[in-house]
């Protein structure tokens, strides 16, 4: 063992595709660029590789950080590394910003060839299945035939889990964590609210705001606070913010009070910041329609047959957003077909939030299974 | 993990090939090893997050739960066999454990210390909780909380219709064929659904 440290300094790549991409949502993307980066070598058999999806609100830029920007870590930095729990010295990691996103691959702010203006509302819906072909591409070009293992969290996990449905023999393991193999109801509604905010922004003007030199920052900001609620367990905000007072005792006013409330405002003005509100709505519409059991007639254990990988099923105890209960849908529908397949509850109180952050059990666990991937 | 012979009684049991399910697998060394010699299919039950670990290194499937609370969720009959290895003396909910065995799998395989071994009782006799090779912790840090005989056993089964198919009964690792509620110091029990 060494001491886990950083990658270092990374860079981004671009990848042009010019094959049309057929998408499920019925139309076609004429051409796209994927951004990615990646982390550790592949070896000479093209055996180490390990894809990392990413979440509602990530990128490519899993780990490491950039020379010109040292304080723009990656959202994964502490799982992917030398000497952390997806090692670098053993894994060559992918990590891909998903068509649709605003972090460079081809999205809503890219040039729709067809107008020579940004896509903005026309981009083409995309789903979890959609972003898995546009990176199967991607794996492709690299000589990649088969992951050693497709990793992610939330949205995420789901991507990994699709890909264990779409090329069931090029993934031979998935880590599949604080996910689900479908939204609830009410998980759909939370984002149903974002996407209200977001759409009746008057800055929105139908998606195409761009043109009006304007971004609906209020909408985007709203979208993300209600996000962040549900990101958090009751006892992670109680513990962090409780009932202060920021001027120690009510002042009768709508301005900051509530420490929460500040919190709030602040994760919200940041995201909106750097987010594009397109993506957002694209990205929670992906997450609603992923559901592998609906063309089985809502039976996930038949959906389920096709995977072939051997499988981490991992939850936190107090996510709400993505119960333990979700995971285990996925763990009891592998079981069924007999699939590898370990689970593991963590303890946490930091709720759906809890995947990105250090957690020594949870940490020792992707450790322990990535140890005993060979490649 | 120690005081494993009961392994090798199992192991008879299972035949190749086998789905086979081991509530509290602990490192999973069981599974392993019936892995390797009779090629099973097979999942460990854990609750403890050292042992889920020690699993995963040891490249056994492993699912959390808390058997205490049953094992919704498992498909009545999925299991050829289900084994609780040395854990029944350690659960609360010893009859809604039985029912739950015998519902998802065919045959249940189920081992546990004797309290009614004849060095236990000459402890209690000489006023001290038995400390021994099949009981090896004090009375104030055992993670045991049944404490029970083979006579003992036998009645529950019989009382809730659970089907004795075979019993062994070891003392230190020899069979024990006569008196084994007395000279026998851990048993293990094949058992079936009853008529």
């Amino acid at each position: 063992m060494i001491q886990p440290q950083s990658v270092g300094v990374v860079a981004p790549q671009r990848a042009h595709f010019a094959e049309p991409l057929p998408l499920r949502s019925g139309g076609t993307l004429p051409e796209y660029e994927l951004v990615y980066e990646t982390y550790g070598e592949l070896n000479a058999d093209r055996s180490n590789a390990v894809l990392v999806c990413h979440a509602l609100s990530g990128s490519h830029h899993v780990a490491g950080h950039y020379a010109d920007d040292a304080k723009n870590v990656g959202w994964w930095d502490n799982v992917v590394g030398p000497g952390k729990p997806l090692d670098t010295r053993k894994f060559f990691v992918i990590g891909v910003n998903n068509l649709g996103g605003c972090h460079g691959s081809t999205g809503p702010m890219s040039i729709n060839p067809a107008t020579g203006q940004p896509w903005g509302a026309d981009f083409p819906f995309v789903t979890v299945e959609d972003w898995v072909e546009a990176q199967a591409r991607l794996a492709d070009r690299l000589g990649i035939r088969r992951f050693a293992a497709v990793m992610g969290g939330s949205l995420g996990g789901m991507q990994a889990l699709s890909w264990t449905l779409q090329y069931p023999e090029r993934v031979a393991n998935a880590v599949v964590i604080a996910s689900a193999p479908k939204l609830t109801a009410q998980n759909i509604a939370f984002n149903e609210v974002a996407r209200q905010a977001i759409l009746s922004d008057p800055d929105f003007h139908g998606g195409h705001y761009y043109a009006h030199g304007v971004v609906p920052t209020r909408g985007l900001k709203l979208a993300r606070m209600v996000g962040h609620i549900t990101y958090l367990s009751d006892d992670a905000m109680g513990d962090k913010f409780g009932r202060s007072l920021r001027h120690g005792k009510a002042i009768y006013s709508y301005d900051v009070e509530f420490e929460i409330e500040s919190y709030l405002r602040y994760q919200g003005d940041k995201f909106a910041g750097f987010f594009d509100a397109n993506t957002y709505l694209l990205a929670t519409k992906a997450l609603d329609y992923f559901d592998p059991a609906f063309e089985h007639g809502g039976n996930l254990p038949a959906a389920l047959s096709r995977a072939t990988a051997d499988f981490l099923v991992v939850s936190f105890s107090t996510d709400w957003r993505f119960s333990p209960a979700r995971s285990r849908e996925i763990v009891y529908a592998l079981l069924h077909n007999q699939r590898n397949v370990s689970y593991a509850q963590i303890e946490s109180d930091a709720g759906h939030d809890s995947f990105l952050l250090d957690e020594a059990q949870y940490h020792a666990l992707l450790t322990a299974y990535f140890d005993r991937i060979k490649v | 993990m120690s005081y494993r012979y009961d392994y090798e009684v199992i192991t008879q049991w299972i035949a190749p090939g086998e789905k086979v399910l081991d509530l509290g697998c602990g490192d999973g060394s069981l599974l392993k090893h019936l892995a390797e010699v009779r090629q099973v299919r097979g999942y460990g039950v854990e609750n403890d997050p050292d042992k889920l670990l020690a699993c995963t290194r040891n490249g056994v499937n492993v699912i959390q739960m808390d058997m205490e609370k049953g094992l919704a969720g498992i498909e009545d009959g999925f299991f050829d066999h289900v084994i609780m290895s040395l854990s029944l003396q350690a659960m609360h909910n010893t009859q809604g454990i039985l029912v739950e065995m015998l519902r998802v799998a065919r045959e249940a395989v189920v081992s546990f210390p004797n309290f009614g071994y004849w060095r236990h009782r000459q402890s209690i006799l000489n006023g001290r909780m038995p400390v021994s090779e099949s009981l090896p912790h004090q009375w104030f840090n055992t993670p045991n909380v049944r404490f029970f005989t083979i006579s003992d056993f036998d009645a529950l089964c019989e009382m809730n219709g659970i089907a004795v198919r075979e019993r062994l009964a070891f003392d230190e690792g020899k069979l024990i064929l006569d008196e084994p509620n007395f000279l026998a110091s851990v048993a293990v029990y094949r058992l079936g659904r009853g008529n």
